[in-house]
């Protein structure tokens, strides 16, 4: 695996937006099941509260709660085109440093597998601010008044899983994206029997599906690193921790 | 995009969200299309408080659409009187006439092409195939 060499915006938009636009709907049709810690959190929130998906990819977590109001965006114009169908919620096309909403108004939001994909610590550290940013204030009267976000990214300490990165290990990297090919069962043994003729002399071989893997850049974050992020950021981490490869924690403002 | 997404939408570039004329912004040249879904009277009686009305006012005159009531609908404005519960019966809650039109208007009534206009520094946001987009070109990020 090729070690990145993170460079800041122009870096991501050719390593992750690009990659994502063009991976869209075979992206998608992998990622339905909701993450029960983040299913939970979007679950126990108040009956008409409204929040942004920041990051939202296919919208997967527009489809857990109908009784709140969520504004999605994305930077993939093709994610944002299949996550616009979960109602009542809205979608839009926006990158998280520069997210439309006023300032200090939103109940709540999440954030799921993105910020993994900036590639600078300043710009990790403004990513979490912006997201802060949209967040009601707590109430003087009612500390933790406040809305929350809930932020998960990948962990470098995932040893058991398939990638089997751990301590220790470089934290940026490339972790390829295979689609592979539609194959047709039968269409390939034709194809395989026909394939035994040699192509004639000036004639394309057969057109052969080929798999294709594209490579999306990732900082995989290190114990407390997120939680160091947060509070570079000015935000307080409420709650933390570690599930299945990646570390999430819900934070608020600082009153 | 469905009308009520710009109650929560206001311009992209930093500078403006502290100048009050950056929102609501203003659809431009939009082309609207009814999308038609359930009613959920719960879900508009919860989202009721969160409605900006005059600016949402503003925002249906611009658009040609029948103008909204002066003052925002209570709660109860939204369902439809009359239905007694027998004793020891739930009766569901019907919406009123007031809860078909908001439903109407936030929810069904959609942006489908256009722009969107930020008052207070010009620049426009195309709407396409009903995805609004707020990609900022370079020199305004
Ligand atoms: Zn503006």
């Amino acid at each position: 695996m090729a070690d990145a060499e993170p460079q800041g915006a122009a870096y991501e938009e050719e390593h992750v937006h690009t990659v994502y636009e063009q991976i869209a709907s075979h992206f998608s049709a992998t990622r339905y099941k909701p993450w029960p810690i983040i299913e939970k959190f979007l679950k126990e929130l108040p009956d008409g509260a409204v929040g942004a998906d920041v990051g939202c990819g296919n919208g997967k977590y527009l489809a857990v709660n109908p009784r709140v109001f969520m504004v999605a965006s994305d930077r993939s114009t093709n994610l944002v085109k299949i996550a616009k169908q979960h109602q009542p919620h809205a979608s839009i096309v926006a990158d998280i440093m520069n997210l439309p909403h006023p300032r200090h108004s939103l109940d709540f939001a999440i954030s799921i597998a993105v910020i993994h994909h900036i590639s600078t610590p300043e710009r990790r550290i403004e990513a979490v601010k912006a997201i802060l940013e949209l967040l009601r204030p707590p109430s003087a009267s009612e500390p933790g008044s406040g809305g929350r976000a809930l932020i998960y990214v990948w962990a470098l300490e995932q040893k058991d899983s398939r990638r089997g990165w751990d301590e220790g290990n470089e934290q940026d990297v490339m972790v390829p994206w295979v689609m592979r090919a539609k194959k047709e069962k039968e269409a390939k043994k034709k194809k395989g029997q026909e394939s035994q003729e040699a192509p004639k002399e000036g004639e394309q071989p057969p057109e052969q599906p080929q798999d294709k893997t594209f490579l999306r850049y990732y900082h995989l974050y290190r114990k407390g690193e997120l939680e160091e992020i947060i509070e570079e950021a000015g935000g307080d981490t409420v709650e933390a921790g570690y599930d299945k490869d990646n570390w999430w924690a819900i934070v608020q403002r600082k009153s | 995009m469905k009308l009520l997404t710009l109650n929560f939408l206001t311009c992209a570039i930093k500078t403006c969200k502290t100048s009050p004329s950056s929102f609501p912004l203003h659809p431009r040249d939009a082309e609207l299309e009814i999308l038609e879904t359930d009613i959920n009277l719960p879900f508009l009686k919860n989202i009721l408080p969160r409605l900006m009305w005059d600016e949402l006012r503003t925002i249906t005159s611009e658009l040609g659409l029948p103008e909204l009531p002066p003052a925002a609908p209570t709660r109860e404005d939204l369902v439809e009187p009359g239905a007694q519960a027998a004793e020891g019966e739930e009766v569901e809650e019907q919406p009123s006439q007031t809860a078909k039109d908001l439903h109407r208007v936030l929810l069904e009534t959609t942006v489908k092409e256009g722009k969107l206009a930020c008052g207070n520094c010009g620049h426009e946001y195309k709407v396409m195939e009903g995805v609004p987009n707020f990609l900022l070109p370079g020199h305004l990020v």
